[in-house]
């Protein structure tokens, strides 16, 4: 099959083959794990779980919140000993909510019940999917469910399964590969049937020649099953080939623009360890509750493991033996990745990799020299963007026109800074100008709803005054009616009072007139600025709920 | 703490400037075969007067100075400054001009990387607007009963002692005898008789002058494949002015010269591989540098063809430096996915 190439792209040392020396290992039962809530992109799952509640394993302990979110499971069997703010392996190094389990070693199973997949509806498959936790394991944790949604337009003629791996030092995928091959491919062919898919394309980098060999292998035997439609595909070693625009544009030439989904070009895109997930859990009815993690870089014994999620990387870091002289480790690949807060942080659906980095292994970068255009970014960038203008546009501050220079195509994948003779982190200037712009957009959503609490606020005590008004002047009207009816025509008691009296009633009468009496008269038009701004207080509460806005409204 | 990348390719402003300064050295050592050393003795004064130019307006900036002065750019605008200037032009000129490209042209616009001029044509055209005279002590070559022109001694009485140089020394350039030659209307020359009658004419460019062009064509060859620079300018270049030479001295072969004499004379090669390719003031778009490119070879036949100057690749640099921000704003290629249209949501 012809290959397509995209520009740019750079070749990283891989210093991929220490860790693949030896076969996925597993870790001995842990005392206690700590499971996030939030391990996926999309909204936090809702803790379903009390201190003191005991767990089977697998067991649901989070609850997707709607369904663009995904559930969180128990790894072991044990007990709930808290539920609350742990650090996170993320590189903001803040807390989230986690719940922490003791393991009673027993490591029991809930009962496992897959899904009859092949007779099922789309709407349960998703829903089930979701309910299990799968996710993207290449690293992104994009529910998986969602790529599943039949109702998106546009036939899905191709499932591309991603092996690539191309982040240096990364193995999770490659050994996975070479063990799993049969499932990752059963999952895949669960995975074509349910997206109605023609086809089932696997790109692997091809400086990965085992899982290539490995995955044909598999697919020879399985071909009966598969129609024959299955090709694996080795492809050019060429960082970030392993980004699903990349590989989609290397196996179909297709590419796909930011804000785009790659389904509405009829192709969808999953990681081979979240198809081996998809099978676990439709198959077997066991949810995502461990993942491979590549431990590499300054260790005794590098390796691929089998980690529960929860485990402390730091479990997994004194098994592989950390060396001397590391000063930091990093998460994900050195291109991408980022330095733990702490390896106390868990194991989480995103932890692809951890490396102990030392000075030798990642030089301190020399210092930052001016831009001097020579447009090596550029050349490197395989989103085709310009870099250097979008360093120019960060650096003086005018996030718009790095915005217009398309600064949110940017993946953040690393190769411009990677090439940049002035060693310039053109990365972080872009996160720094996304950031800018994200800010603002808070600001001005914080600042609007202010805006409309304060007209809604000016509306309704002009509102309560002309209430009143309206009261008192039907108090006054009825005494006066009352008056009259009373003592016909004889002179009142006190002329000068009844004076006033009747001079309040016809101000209130006036004021009637010039006025609406209350809500239950307003024109149309109030009606319908009352009805947008009740919409926009809505809004405003989904913002209060949103970090960084200001507090609810005090009145 | 530092974020990703954490690994980085091990190149450098320093390896670049000096893989443009190593590309020099043949066009250098064939100068100096032709022409004696004065090349050398020039270069030699621009690079001192650059590095303590470079290092006074640090200093004065606040900048660090060990950082920025071994990143080898000053020496890059000097060994220009020495290869454009004559060989014999004073030494007050090639050191006050390689202080104002330091100081005006490359700092007082905010230093490495933000000077929107080329700092070594910018002082060439201001020498040759200021010191005409001064700026065409070029050797003479070959001149029968002559004295040896490239005789180290004589080229350092003119270059230190600043007396005017004796007769049979100097002789202007083949471009600047062709040009004055045809402009002077009496002599009825034609494009042949002139290139066939004067010394200073050789093969296809001017004598000597030729074998530096191929020279520097050489090292030009060798940045293009090292990936220091990229195809599009040298070849828009060469070609613009090719063929703006070819198609006029196809239409009136006596008035034009040919586009090869235009190739081998003068600045041509040294521009198309290491003056417009300054990267700090030339586009960044592939787009924009054939545009800039061109328009410079465009440039320098017009110049050179119908202008005062004996040369013309400092003005038409400089007058394409000003255009370069407008090229880069309007050659912005299309982003990934982007293409034929495809982003309509």
């Amino acid at each position: 099959m012809r290959l397509f190439k995209f520009k740019g792209g750079v070749k990283p040392d891989t210093h991929k083959d220490a860790s693949v020396q030896e076969p996925i290992a597993c870790l001995p039962l842990l005392p206690l794990y700590v499971v996030p809530l939030h391990q996926s992109v999309g909204d936090v799952p809702r803790p379903l779980v009390q201190v003191g509640q005991k767990v089977l394993k697998g067991e649901r302990i989070g609850d997707a919140d709607g369904n663009f979110s995904s559930a969180v499971h128990a790894p072991t069997s044990g007990v709930v000993k808290a539920v609350e703010p742990r650090l996170l392996p993320h590189p903001s190094g803040l807390p989230a909510l986690c719940v922490v389990i003791e393991a009673d070693g027993e490591d029991r199973w809930t009962e496992r019940a897959g899904l009859d997949w092949r007779n099922a509806s789309a709407d349960d498959i998703q829903d089930f999917l979701r309910d299990a936790g799968v996710v993207g394991l290449g690293g992104a944790v994009f529910p998986s469910h969602i790529k599943l949604d039949p109702n998106r337009s546009g036939h899905t003629g191709t499932l591309i399964l991603n092996g690539a791996e191309c982040e240096p030092w990364m193995t999770c995928d490659d050994a996975l590969m070479r063990e799993k091959a049969e499932i990752i491919l059963r999952g895949g062919a669960i995975l074509r049937r349910v997206l109605g898919a023609g086809r089932m394309l696997i790109g692997i980098e091809d400086n990965k020649p085992q899982a290539v060999a490995a995955m044909r292998a598999a697919a020879a035997k399985l071909d009966a099953d598969d129609e024959g439609n299955t090709e694996i595909l080795a492809v050019p070693t060429l960082y970030p080939t392993g980004s699903a625009k990349q590989l989609i544009r290397v196996l179909t030439g297709v590419e796909v623009p930011y804000g785009r989904r790659s389904q509405d070009f009829g192709m969808q895109c999953f990681n081979v360890a979240t198809a081996l997930s998809v099978y676990h859990a439709l198959e077997r009815g066991e949810p995502l509750i461990s993942r491979i993690v590549t431990v590499t870089g300054n260790v005794e014994r590098p390796r691929n493991y089998e980690a529960l999620i929860g485990t402390p990387i730091e479990a997994l870091l004194s098994l592989a033996g950390v060396k001397a002289g590391t000063d930091r480790f990093i998460m994900g690949g050195p291109m991408m990745g980022f330095t733990l807060p702490a390896i106390s942080a868990p194991v989480v659906k995103a932890t692809n990799c951890v490396i102990a980095a030392n000075p030798a292994l990642f030089p301190p970068p020399p210092p930052e020299l001016p831009c001097i255009r020579c447009g090596a970014c550029a050349e490197s960038c395989p989103q085709e963007l310009q870099p250097m203008e979008l360093y120019w546009f960060a650096r003086a501050r005018n996030p718009d026109k790095a915005r217009e220079y398309h600064l949110f195509d940017c993946t953040e994948c690393g190769c411009c800074a990677y090439v940049c003779p002035s060693s310039i982190p053109l990365i972080d200037y872009a996160r720094f100008a996304k950031s800018e712009i994200w800010a603002r957009e808070r600001e001005k959503a914080a600042s609007d709803a202010a805006r409309e609490r304060f007209e809604f606020r000016t509306l309704r005590e002009e509102r309560d005054k002309t209430e009143k008004a309206a009261r008192l002047a039907a108090k006054i009207a009825a005494a006066h009616q009352e008056a009259a009816t009373s003592a016909a025509a004889p002179a009142p008691d006190d002329p000068k009072q009844a004076l006033i009296a009747a001079a309040l009633a016809r101000a209130q009468a006036q004021k009637q007139a010039a006025q609406p009496k209350n809500i239950d008269q307003l024109s149309p038009a109030t009606e319908a600025r009352i009805r947008d701004i009740e919409t926009q207080r809505g809004k405003a509460r989904e913002l209060a709920n949103a970090p960084d806005t200001p507090p609810e409204e005090k009145n | 703490m530092n974020n990703s990348p954490y690994v980085r390719l091990p190149v450098s402003v320093r390896a670049i400037m000096l893989k443009v300064l190593t590309a020099l050295v043949p066009g250098i050592l064939t100068y100096v075969w032709f022409f004696g050393a004065a090349v050398l003795v020039q270069i030699a004064l621009a690079a001192v007067t650059a590095l303590a130019g470079e290092a006074l307006m640090l200093g004065l900036r606040g900048k660090p100075i060990g950082v920025f002065l071994t990143d080898g750019s000053a020496l890059v605008t000097a060994c220009l400054i020495g290869l454009t200037f004559p060989p014999l032009a004073p030494w007050w000129l090639t050191v006050s001009m390689t202080l104002f490209a330091i100081v005006i042209v490359k700092h007082l616009y905010g230093g490495l990387g933000q000077n929107p001029f080329n700092p070594a044509m910018a002082a060439f055209a201001v020498a040759i607007l200021a010191f005409p005279a001064l700026m065409s002590q070029w050797p003479a070559v070959d001149v029968p009963d002559a004295p040896d022109a490239t005789g180290f001694a004589a080229q350092m009485r003119v270059v230190f002692q600043s007396q005017p140089p004796q007769d049979g020394l100097t002789m202007a350039t083949p471009l600047d005898t062709l040009r004055t030659q045809l402009h002077t209307a009496q002599t009825h020359a034609t494009v042949d008789n002139v290139a066939g009658t004067h010394a200073a004419f050789g093969q296809i460019g001017g004598k000597g002058w030729e074998w530096i062009a191929l020279a520097y064509l050489l090292g030009g060859l060798w940045l293009l494949r090292e990936g220091v620079i990229s195809w599009h300018m040298p070849t828009a270049f060469l070609a613009a002015l090719a063929l703006a030479a070819g198609a006029a001295s196809l239409a009136s072969p006596d008035n034009y010269a040919g586009p090869l004499f235009h190739l081998a004379s003068g600045g041509a090669m040294l521009g198309a591989f290491f003056i417009l390719t300054d990267p700090v003031s030339s586009p960044v778009t592939p787009r924009g540098k054939l545009i800039f490119a061109a328009g410079a070879g465009l440039l320098v036949w017009i110049i050179r063809t119908f202008g005062a100057y004996p040369d013309a690749v400092a003005f038409a640099t400089l007058l394409m430096n000003l255009c370069v921000p407008l090229i880069d704003m309007h050659s912005q290629p299309p982003v990934f996915g982007r293409k034929n249209g495809n982003d309509k949501r």
